[in-house]
């Protein structure tokens, strides 16, 4: 798959895969006047220079899920904490774009998966972790007891001169962000210029991908148009576990893999049910996927190489074997 | 004497007559108030013959699953989907059909409906109910 971008963007943001994330670089394309204009006004508006750096998205590990789709509970996201921390090159940020949990109506054992979730992301040796809620964390009861345990449900920060925006469209219940966050968000972002990098995380498609399955935010489009005056804007998600790519005239949108189970493209399959597990290639559907970035047959343009590449078994040899970790599994 | 007791028992008579009609009449509107708008529709498909007004359609949700889970449409026909929720509340949500409601326990939903387009239409449930919340949904089918 290839997808023309724009060389001339301010900011690059570059994903590649590392098997049960997605790896990001982020770093500004200095080409002439309007990059500098752009990195001075950051550094008045915010005190940072745009600098480059790393930071890793993870999404859906959905802690207490237990079933047929992925009889492994929480060993993906395990061991996409272990492959995180093994990087090279340390990442700063590690973004969590909701269903940190599966929902209980025990609040206490919905508690205890809000615990381990948080005692797994722990073992991250990152700086800085972020998270937005996903509905299974708080669509019950409004996002109550994912503030107890993580904070506010949406929030903004920047680093190292690019602006993120925490949004949630799940603890209204419907797939919605919601008037008083609107005015929110308008407010937060009126103090940059055009061209200031701005990166979205959020749970749900900002947009109509697939309605259908609740694949979809209602009041997505009144987002998009807040931050349709910005030259400038990553949106970062979740919730449909699979990779997805969807860029506008304004935006690209970025959906990252889950770490529990994968569902299948919308378009070939009628029904929403996760891609079966598969003894033989417990992991395929949470393979690595790689984006390479080579120059466009246009000028001042560039292409984006998408590779999907199996996980390897030889990964979980030995004691945590895949054939181990199934004997303590009902299959 | 006794044409007097003749008319004076008239009298009476119409007098009872009187506070029972209007006695019943008063009963008959509480029972309306109390009932709120969704009674009067119900009854009207019930108690009137076909073709009077929009024929009512009565969908139920419960965790995880709409019942009917699908119903058959015609275009062009006016009708009135009347949901209810047997447990939590639920959502009920097709972009193409402008169906965008809450269907809360104990208090019936109504949606008035003039299907234009012919097809076949996917409806979810768009609050989150639980676990199983993201299979919930039904069809509407609208035939030509």
């Amino acid at each position: 798959m290839k997808d023309p971008i724009d060389r001339r963007g301010f900011l690059k943001i570059a994903g590649v895969s590392i098997g049960l994330g997605t790896l990001y670089s982020a770093a500004p394309v200095l080409r002439g006047n309007p990059a500098t204009e752009m990195l001075r006004a950051l550094g008045e508006k915010n005190g940072e220079m745009q600098t480059p750096f790393t930071f890793v998205q993870l999404s859906d590990p959905h802690v207490g899920f237990s079933g047929p789709p992925d009889p492994l509970g929480t060993k993906a996201f395990e061991h996409a904490v272990e492959v995180v921390n093994a990087l090279p090159q340390r990442p700063e940020l590690v973004l969590f774009t909701g269903d940190l949990t599966h929902d209980s109506e025990n609040k206490d054992e919905h508690a205890g998966r809000m615990k381990l979730f948080k005692e797994i992301a722990g073992r991250l040796k990152v700086p800085k972790i972020m998270y937005v809620p996903g509905e299974h964390d708080a669509g019950l009861d409004g996002g109550v007891m994912f503030r107890e345990f993580y904070g506010p449900t949406n929030y903004s920060f920047d680093h190292r001169g690019v602006h993120f925006i925490a949004l949630d469209n799940v603890s209204r219940a419907k797939p919605e962000v919601g008037p008083e966050q609107l005015a929110w968000l308008k407010k937060d972002i009126a103090r940059f210029s055009r061209t200031a990098p701005i990166i979205v995380f959020t749970h749900r498609p900002l947009f109509d991908l697939k309605p259908e399955w609740e694949w979809f935010t209602s009041d997505g489009d009144d987002v998009m148009n807040v931050l349709a005056p910005y030259d400038n804007v990553t949106v970062l998600y979740g919730h449909i576990h699979r990779d997805d790519e969807h860029h506008t005239a304004h935006a690209k949108h970025y959906a990252a893999r889950s770490l529990i189970f994968a569902f299948p493209d919308p378009e070939k399959v009628a029904d929403k049910k996760p891609i079966p597990f598969d003894k033989a290639h417990p992991f395929a559907n949470l393979g690595i996927r790689q984006i390479a970035e080579h120059p466009g047959r246009k000028p001042n343009t560039s292409s984006l190489a998408i590779e999907d590449v199996e996980l390897s078994l030889r990964e979980f040899s030995g004691v945590n074997g895949i054939q181990q970790l199934l004997k303590h599994t009902d299959l | 004497m006794k044409t007097r007791n003749l008319l004076l028992m008239s009298a009476v008579i119409l007098g009872m007559s009187l506070m029972l009609v209007v006695t019943l009449t008063l009963r008959a509107s509480t029972k309306g108030l109390r009932h709120g708008s969704a009674m009067p529709l119900a009854r009207k498909a019930e108690s009137q013959p076909p073709n009077s007004g929009p024929r009512v359609v009565k969908i139920m949700a419960k965790r995880f699953a709409f019942t009917p889970n699908q119903i058959t449409l015609k275009k062009g026909e006016p009708v009135t989907l009347e949901l209810t929720s047997e447990d939590v509340t639920h959502g009920f949500y097709m972009k193409a059909l402008k169906l965008d409601e809450v269907i809360v326990p104990g208090k019936p939903t109504e949606i008035s409906l003039t299907p234009q387009t012919a097809g076949k239409f996917t409806t979810i449930c768009d609050h989150f109910c639980g676990a199983g919340h993201g299979n919930m949904n039904m069809t509407i089918i609208v035939e030509e």
